[in-house]
């Protein structure tokens, strides 16, 4: 009832919206993003392959995360599907239409139908606009022009996130919000136009402990009762559990794994998963009686990537002759269970 | 058995020898256009030599406030700083502000501060930067100093021809390594380390926590880690502290605290851990702390606390329910095992 709205002011923007019959909602189609690097501000001086060959699908209503250290790519790739980004090759492709051909009324479109999460809600809210004029911002930008109509939406998605009294948080500041209420208001705001895929950004990290249980809760149970899609994107895997079906990890710009989140956690193959999931303390006391397990040096530079495997220069099991030379492609070891690593090779 | 205080007072209560830093009373509250903020709020503890103890809280609840002010590291707008703060049996808030430059910061007691790898100097090789306490400090020459330095680059896994590059040169962990030699190279009794790791990569975080733990393995060194992470607190604690409001409400030794601890906040923050290995659901407290400009009489955690009762409205004393276990809860007047309240996780209602 309440999604009717949205979707008669933009069908008018976009008439060539097609119907999704069985494809995906996302396709992420061999995306590489690469930053050019300059030298004197003009000259070419290589690439930074921040993304180098990612392909996935994502069905509606599916949640995936992405987990990954910091500079591995992952920020790159959340603002390619975004369309901040524009990939120097591959496609991301969202209900049958190509990112790439849109024009700025098929942008606009696009960007009502996926919302955005960010990562430090106070940054991401404009300090000198009051809560209900943030939220009514998506609203006017996508021709809502009624002013009764916007203060209803405003008042629903509000009460949706549990800011309430909903009277009482229309005209404060983001300033005057605690860290929980101001990512509530974040994710109204991704929420306002009813979007059909939500891409969150770490969106607890910088939440204290107690809270940010409180914030996954609410997405999850918004995610569950609007089946959005989501994908999730995070270094830590300890969250992922409470919110994903998928798990995709991600090393140096590719996806070296992805599997069903409890088959992931319990049978990592990828030996970067396996270092990174045995780096992860669960509060025990014990922890403080043990050395941990961790692969020596840091993530490869990715301007020049390791030729083969990216892992391979901290791999335990690096094959000489073997990983060093090609990429691996991604070999599936269970049914839904792919990883990209040569020691998984059939014979 | 010998006592080797170098002090002017004995230590108060019969403390052991073993005992490298009691804090009595300690207060520090903030003049802000709002008014006064109590920071610390009336904090107690002891710590022992070679000990690890970790102060738990949320943001805002004063926990680097008390970093700061055992360092004495305070800005311009304190409106009260007391209390006693015994190193070694010296009482250290007696001495001159010069004195305690010159004697204890740094020499007795040294710092990794929040966001550390972004404190180093971007205009000096951070070589001269860990060499320079030992120049400043004890007087030492500089070529000295360097080869001191090297050791200590050693010692947190630096390469030693990082010596000579400059803080951008260096990634994140690599930064941060640095800065703990820096705290290091003086060989401190303790080290106050403010979220070490919070900044970091999961990878880089285990191999910073393996630093730390060989590091008071093979040394004497005693620290108070000040952290919002509790999973990760686990990997250093011996000892526990949670502070809420300004206040510490729970001080238990990890292996009690990590599998059951006792004061109603402190058994909501352990339930709201998303773990790993687990597949429980995780919790959360609702509410909010409150404000620490007019913090409510009584039990500050009353109004999120699910076993609230009458006696909440009078503040809690606190009560010893084992040895060097305290609890800052009426709960435990008559207890002395934890009350769970938390056990059974409560499902939210899922919104229509």
């Amino acid at each position: 009832m309440t999604t009717t709205a949205p979707q008669t002011d933009i069908a008018t923007q976009s008439p060539a919206a097609p119907a999704d019959g069985g494809q995906p909602l996302l396709s992420v189609q061999d995306v590489h993003t690469w930053f050019e690097l300059r030298k004197w501000g003009f000259g070419h001086a290589g690439y930074v392959r921040a993304v180098d060959g990612v392909s996935f699908d994502l069905e509606a209503g599916h949640t995936i995360a992405i987990v990954g250290e910091s500079g591995c790519g992952k920020s790159s790739l959340m603002k390619t599907i975004l369309g901040l980004h524009r990939p120097i090759k591959g496609d991301v492709v969202f209900q049958g239409r190509s990112l790439s051909g849109l024009d700025r009324g098929g942008r606009r479109w696009y960007h009502s139908q996926v919302g955005y999460v960010q990562q430090d809600p106070f940054g991401a809210l404009p300090p000198f606009m009051p809560v209900k004029r943030i939220l009514e911002e998506p609203l006017i930008v996508n021709g809502v022009r009624e002013r009764a109509e916007r203060e209803r939406r405003v008042r629903e998605v509000m009460e949706e996130v549990r800011l309430l009294p909903v009277g009482d948080f229309l005209n404060k500041f983001p300033h005057q919000l605690s860290g929980g209420q101001q990512q509530r208001v974040v994710i109204a705001r991704a929420m306002i136009l009813r979007p059909k895929l939500i891409v969150a950004d770490e969106p607890v990290s910088m939440l204290d402990a107690s809270v940010r249980v409180e914030i996954l809760r609410l997405m999850e149970a918004l995610q569950e009762a609007h089946r959005i899609a989501v994908i999730y994107i995070t270094h830590d895997l300890s969250t992922v559990r409470y919110f994903s079906q998928r798990i995709f990890v991600m090393y140096a710009g590719n996806l070296v794994e992805q599997a069903e989140v409890d088959e992931l956690l319990s049978n990592p193959q990828h030996p970067y998963t396996q270092a990174l999931l045995a780096a992860i303390p669960d509060p025990e006391p014990e922890n403080a009686h043990i050395y941990r397990d961790v692969p020596p040096g840091e993530p490869p530079s990715l301007v020049n990537p390791p030729r083969g495997c990216r892992f391979h220069p901290r791999c335990p099991h690096f094959m000489p002759g073997v990983c060093d030379v090609e990429m691996p492609p991604d070999f599936e070891t269970r049914p839904g269970h792919k990883v990209k690593c040569w020691l998984y090779q059939e014979e | 058995m010998s006592t080797h205080f170098n002090a002017t007072e004995p230590a108060p209560n019969g403390a052991g020898e073993q005992t490298l830093l009691r804090v009595e009373d300690l207060r520090l509250y903030f003049r802000t256009a709002r008014g006064v903020v109590q920071a610390v709020d009336g904090v107690d503890f002891d710590l022992q030599r070679n000990e690890a103890m970790v102060i738990l809280g949320e943001s805002g609840c004063g926990k680097t406030s008390l970093a700061r002010s055992l360092l004495r590291l305070l800005p311009r707008n304190v409106d009260r700083f007391t209390g006693r703060v015994y190193l070694n049996g010296q009482d250290v808030m007696q001495l001159s502000e010069d004195e305690f430059r010159q004697d204890i910061r740094w020499l007795k007691i040294s710092f990794v501060p929040q966001a550390a790898m972004n404190a180093l100097n971007p205009v000096l090789r951070v070589g001269d930067q860990v060499a320079e306490p030992l120049m400043e400090h004890l007087g030492i020459g500089k070529e000295e100093a360097l080869a001191q330095a090297r050791e200590a680059f050693l010692h947190v896994g630096v390469p030693v021809d990082f010596l000579h590059r400059y803080a951008f040169e260096l990634s994140g962990g690599m930064r941060q390594r640095v800065a703990i030699a820096m705290a290091l190279v003086t060989e401190p009794d303790l080290i106050l380390l403010d979220e070490p790791t919070s900044a970091l990569d999961v990878l880089t975080q285990a191999n910073i926590m393996n630093v730390l733990k060989r590091i008071k393995q093979e040394h004497d060194t005693s620290y108070i880690l000040i952290t919002h992470d509790i999973a990760t607190s686990s990997e250093l604690a011996d000892r526990v502290a949670i502070m809420y409001a300004g206040q510490i409400v729970e001080l238990n030794d990890a292996a009690q605290f990590f599998t059951q601890p006792y004061h109603p906040y402190a058994q909501g923050l352990m339930a709201s851990v998303p773990r790993l290995r687990q597949k429980r659901d995780p919790t959360f407290i609702p509410g909010q702390p409150p404000s620490l400009l007019t913090p409510p009489s009584g039990c500050r955690f009353a109004d999120r606390c699910p076993a609230r009762f009458d006696k909440c409205d009078q503040d809690p004393p606190i009560y010893q329910v084992g040895e060097r276990r305290l609890v800052r809860c009426w709960l435990y007047e008559t207890e002395s095992q934890p009350v769970p309240l938390y056990d059974t996780p409560v499902q939210e209602a899922h919104s229509p």
